[in-house]
């Protein structure tokens, strides 16, 4: 199979280029960039005049809720939102049900996405301790074996700081990559929203910026003590942006990501207590939101993710603190990150690299850039064509959004994964 | 600050009351007159006016309640309403229904008014969006988040004793963290243009920027109390203890329980409120809560006026005038 790509403006994250080129997809890899490559013969062409062609997104942090959750999404109907958006790969957590702590629920996940996905790549995302518990190590180079691409205890925070020490030297012994959400359990509590003025008013039970940076602080001192190799996942306060910048200039072995809703919206977007805007971490303040855009601008965070988590309707269709917390996020991804561009956070190339490069290189995965004989997972986006957000189209099982109504720019026309169009619009 | 307008009608009436918040000092003002004018039905032999005739309530609560409960149920029967009272905590949630099921399960039955008491801050505006158009929900307390009718029976009895709500300055004494009462008594005293709201409380019971609410923190009772016009004092929970929020009950009341010496500071007439129920020696002393400047009592026969009023405004009659004496 070979195809080119012609006339359209190739984002190029590695270079951090914008430039009008021609691609030559051969077996499934780029074989020419600019020229073809000798005796290549065209079996198809896509005319990408005026758009762009960017690397497949890769999303650190998606919850497919496959095994377990079926009311709220599965393999299926996610790698189907993950496609048409623009996501060729998606890192999932551990905390499946069963968690992802044993070889089989691997090996299911993979045959789930070979039987029933969209051709998305699946990348299961082991977990730290068995169940998830705390106690016991995961068998991780079964694991790692068998495709597990790091570790994680996901949403739930070792008890023990001896467990998680060692854990995070067994990992580091076998050159895994450990991803940790920094909380602390005792200071998150039953805590739905940002402590400031907002759950003040609400009288909603508050979450203080400790309960990220207190585990923070003695998450990084774990990488200090270890060395373990470890990514920080879905940042919300601007102390976070500064500890992660201060640790990375000491030169410890630390990447982070924040999810994307969480540039763009803060506790006074909670309104009148709509459970859409309830997320865990939840919106901080204006303050830190603006922290965190400049940690993406300066290179402190390395990676967005959607943090993605659909929900069922009913999930949502309760008073704010006893609704599930969490946003589908698959849908608007490439489209809020394309407004950050838009808003002046980032160039273009510079921001995709956040979805593209720098993912694939902290995680170890194939994709992300654009060159002569990388994997031909690509997106053709339209930049110019303009949708106003409206839930009910969302591909995602998951309907729960915060940005229902906003007004976004750009739009996938063509998916390719492995050289294959595997979703035209 | 977000649009309240779920509660107000396109011409400014009451639909539904969910919030001090979002009101304004008009509303609270035709609350305290309308609560004026069913004052005199309440001292009366036949305490019952037509108002709410063929009109059914629901008291739904989903948290226990002693006084609120039975006030609102009086209030109830002498604007004449059908009543259906609900413990909720015991029945149909118990066994797995939805909250939306529940209340869409009474709406069926034709119910016209709802009263509920939830757990869950912002639950009262969550009833209000998902009822039928022309079912009104009133809020006997909401989690952390407010406790209107509280608040505006407080506003009632203060008016009773001070009139005038500029020159007052007025302290809430406790638990402010936890406190949905607190909450609308600081919007309601705000709205009616209060010379000085102070809370007074340890920092564990304060919430974050609680300045941000329109009042200013006094850490010690003492300092708070000076030259105050009224005091109203919060009730402890004795869960509290539990949670590491405060040591003992023996040293809360050393520091923030209210003596008839500490009395002393305030004002000479200061009056001193309670929302009950009262925990005696833990956030006041028993002689001063029976003592000649506590109108708590007054405060629960206050409290049937008050809720006849914001019912009748509800249903869109405004006190008496309109509903022929029964």
């Amino acid at each position: 199979m070979s195809l080119q790509i012609k006339n359209g403006q190739v984002v190029n994250p590695l270079e951090t280029t914008v430039v009008k080129t021609d691609l030559f997809l051969q077996d499934g890899k780029i074989a020419g960039l600019g020229s073809a490559p000798k005796s290549f013969k065209a079996e198809q062409t896509i005319d990408a005049a005026g758009h762009w062609i960017l690397p497949g997104l890769i999303d650190c942090q998606a919850r497919l809720r496959d095994p377990g959750e079926p009311e709220k999404a599965n393999i299926e109907s996610e790698t189907k939102a993950a496609i048409e958006n623009g996501i060729t790969s998606l890192c999932i957590p551990p905390d499946t049900q069963p968690p992802i702590d044993n070889s089989a629920t691997v090996e299911l996940i993979h045959h789930r996405n070979e039987m029933f996905g969209h051709q998305a790549h699946v990348y299961p995302i082991g977990a730290l301790t068995r169940g998830l518990g705390g106690e016991q190590l995961s068998n991780m180079a079964s694991l790692r074996a068998n495709g597990c691409i790091a570790f994680s205890n996901a949403k739930i925070p070792l008890a023990n700081n001896l467990v998680q020490r060692r854990a995070m030297d067994y990992a580091g012994g076998q050159h895994s990559l450990v991803i940790i959400q920094p909380i602390d359990h005792d200071l998150l509590a039953n805590g739905c929203a940002h402590e400031g003025a907002v759950a003040t008013r609400l009288g909603l039970p508050a979450i203080p910026e400790a309960a990220e940076t207190a585990a923070l602080a003695k998450d990084i001192e774990l990488v200090a003590q270890t060395g373990a190799r470890t990514h920080f996942g879905q940042l919300s306060s601007a102390r976070s942006v500064d500890m992660i910048r201060s640790a990375k200039a000491k030169g410890l072995p630390i990447t982070a990501d924040c999810a994307i809703h969480q540039l763009f919206l803060t506790d006074h977007d909670i309104g009148n207590f709509d459970s859409n805007m309830f997320t865990i971490p939840p919106l901080r303040s204006q303050y830190d939101r603006d922290a965190l855009r400049e940690g993406v601008a300066d290179g402190t965070i390395d990676c967005l993710c959607s943090d993605h988590q659909p929900h069922e309707v009913d999930a949502k269709l309760k008073p704010f603190p006893s609704a599930e917390p969490g946003i589908s996020g698959l849908d608007t991804l490439l489209l809020l990150a394309l407004r950050l561009v838009e808003e002046g956070v980032l160039p273009l190339a510079d921001l995709i690299a956040k979805l593209t490069l720098n993912p694939t290189a902290i995680m170890g995965l194939p994709g992300g850039r654009i060159g002569i004989d990388e994997v031909a997972d690509l997106i053709i986006v339209d930049p110019d064509s303009h949708w106003i957000c409206n839930a009910s189209s969302f591909v995602s099982k998951g309907k729960n959004t915060p940005f229902e109504g906003w007004d976004f720019h750009g739009s996938v026309t063509h998916t390719l994964v492995a050289g294959n169009i595997v979703y035209k619009a | 600050m977000p649009s309240n307008s779920i509660q107000l009608d396109d011409n400014g009436k009451l639909r539904h009351f969910l919030s001090i918040e979002g009101l304004n000092q008009t509303i609270l003002n035709e609350i305290l007159d309308t609560a004026d004018s069913f004052t005199s039905v309440t001292d009366r032999t036949i305490k019952k006016v037509p108002i709410l005739r063929g009109k059914t309530v629901a008291n739904l609560f989903f948290e226990a309640s002693t006084r609120t409960r039975s006030t609102f149920e009086l209030a109830e029967q002498r604007l004449s309403a059908d009543i259906l009272s609900l413990n909720v905590s015991t029945s149909a949630t118990v066994k797995g229904e939805s909250l939306l099921d529940t209340l869409q399960n009474l709406e069926a039955m034709q119910i016209d008014m709802f009263v509920i008491r939830h757990q869950d801050s912002g639950s009262a505006h969550f009833f209000a969006q998902h009822v039928r158009p022309g079912v009104s929900v009133l809020n006997a307390g909401d989690g952390q988040h407010e406790h209107p009718t509280q608040a505006m029976l407080d506003m009632y009895t203060i008016r009773h004793h001070k009139q005038d709500f500029s020159s007052l300055r007025v302290a809430i004494v406790g638990d402010i963290l936890h406190s949905r009462v607190a909450r609308s008594q600081i919007h309601a005293l705000n709205l009616l243009n209060t010379a000085e709201v102070r809370v007074i409380a340890p920092r564990t019971l304060l919430p974050m920027n609680t300045e941000s609410l329109g009042v200013s923190v006094y850490e010690d009772l003492e300092q708070g109390l000076e030259g105050v016009d009224v005091i109203i004092m919060l009730r402890l929970q004795k869960e509290r203890m539990r949670g590491a929020l405060l040591p003992s009950e023996k040293e809360y009341f050393r520091k923030f329980g209210l003596s008839q010496e500490r009395l002393q500071l305030a004002k000479p007439d200061a009056i001193v409120m309670h929302p009950g129920p009262a925990n005696r020696g833990v956030e006041i002393e028993s002689s001063v809560m029976d003592g000649d400047q506590s109108v708590i009592l007054q405060q629960v026969s206050f409290g049937i006026s008050v809720r006849m009023a914001v019912m009748s405004m509800i249903v869109g009659q405004s006190g008496l005038q309109s509903g022929s004496d029964a």
